[in-house]
């Protein structure tokens, strides 16, 4: 995994000033992460009560768009990046994976709270819950808490971005190479 | 006259003598019981006679009592008389064994996913049903899980404090 450097958020490359302009110089895979990075979309997909708390990472207090999660998609073949805000019960599991099937690539995937990382509350004595998303599809950032607070959402959302712009995609990461 | 508790269980006796037995008003609701083969009878009753008026099903669940031998299950009836504004709940019992009901869903539409739902989680047969299978749990599930077979929590766990939830003394 590529390090986290501080420079993520700004443009990749680099200006040469040249009389009357400028020159950039950059990798074509950096601005296409850096503006994949900036623009993604979620689905609009929540269980149970981490719901909620995501609902208000969208409203305007705390506003995700600010950062690019511009609006919430209904269906899963506009959207870039599933939330998983809940509990993950049996019966849910195959809706989940033809939601992350229907979504097109590049996507990414943010389990938030204990629920979705493992169980959560249900992890004990339970017929119906599943024992973590990642049993059913993959998942990019995890984000502990029950519910996380928005700040902890907005913060995985932020760390997604950095994975993005310094890094490889998950298919990069799954054969090895750059 | 005012529809009361006392007149409704009048008129079930008149209506039903023996077959209608158990009357109790836990926090003044009617509660009474009948045999599980005459539980349509008694619904159809409570739903036609004019003054008793029955006509909304609340609510239709069902109870495991694993203590009570050949009458395991009790299938609960919440009963609304909308215009009089009263509410009364009819039981029926059945084996275990052969958890066989006859369904309401003649009589109650909203019987159908209620029955489906209690079917699902306590295995109540409902007889007559028009689609009684699963509803909420996985179709795959071979057993009914608010039955009381099964211990509430997995017994070898040592750090949960029964005192911190409410049930009693500490485990240790
Ligand atoms: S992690 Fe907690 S708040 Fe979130 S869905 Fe599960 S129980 Fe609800």
């Amino acid at each position: 995994m590529a390090h986290v450097n501080d420079t993520a958020s700004q443009f990749p490359g680099q200006v040469h000033e040249t009389p009357g302009g400028g020159i950039v110089l950059s990798k074509l895979d950096d601005v296409i992460n850096w503006a994949r990075s900036n623009s993604l979309w979620p689905l609009t997909f929540a269980t149970s009560c981490c719901g909620i708390e995501m609902m208000a990472v969208a409203s305007a207090k705390y506003d995700f768009s600010r950062f690019g999660f511009e609006v919430a998609r209904a269906s899963p073949r506009q959207a870039d990046v599933i939330i998983i805000a809940g509990t993950i019960v049996n019966k849910m599991a195959p809706v989940l994976k033809r939601l992350y099937d229907q979504m097109p690539d590049p996507k990414y995937v943010i389990a938030m709270g204990a629920c979705a990382i493992s169980g959560g509350p249900f992890f004990y004595n339970t017929y119906s819950v599943v024992k973590g998303a990642d049993h059913i599809i993959p998942v990019d950032v995890y984000v502990a808490g029950c519910p996380p607070r928005p700040e902890a959402l907005l913060h995985a959302l932020i760390s997604l971005q950095q994975k993005i712009k310094n890094g490889l995609t998950r298919e990069q990461i799954k054969t090895g190479k750059e | 006259m005012a529809l009361t508790n006392e007149t409704i269980k009048l008129k079930l006796i008149e209506k039903f003598g023996e077959q209608v037995l158990n009357f109790e008003e836990p926090y003044g609701l009617l509660t009474f019981e009948a045999p599980k083969e005459n539980n349509l009878k008694v619904l159809q009753f409570l739903y036609d006679d004019a003054e008793l008026g029955f006509t909304f099903l609340t609510d239709l669940t069902a109870v495991h009592y694993p203590t009570l031998k050949g009458r395991e299950l009790a299938v609960v009836y919440h009963l609304h008389n909308l215009p009089a504004n009263i509410r009364l709940r009819f039981k029926v019992y059945t084996d275990i064994e052969t958890p066989d009901v006859y369904t309401a869903t003649r009589l109650f539409e909203s019987a159908n996913w209620m029955e489906r739902e209690t079917f699902d989680f306590f295995g109540i047969n409902f007889v007559g049903h028009p689609n009684l299978k699963r509803i909420l749990n996985v179709e795959e599930m071979d057993y009914f899980p608010l039955r009381k077979e099964f211990p509430l929590e997995d017994q070898s766990r040592r750090d949960k404090d029964d005192e911190m939830f409410g049930r009693g003394g500490s485990i240790w």
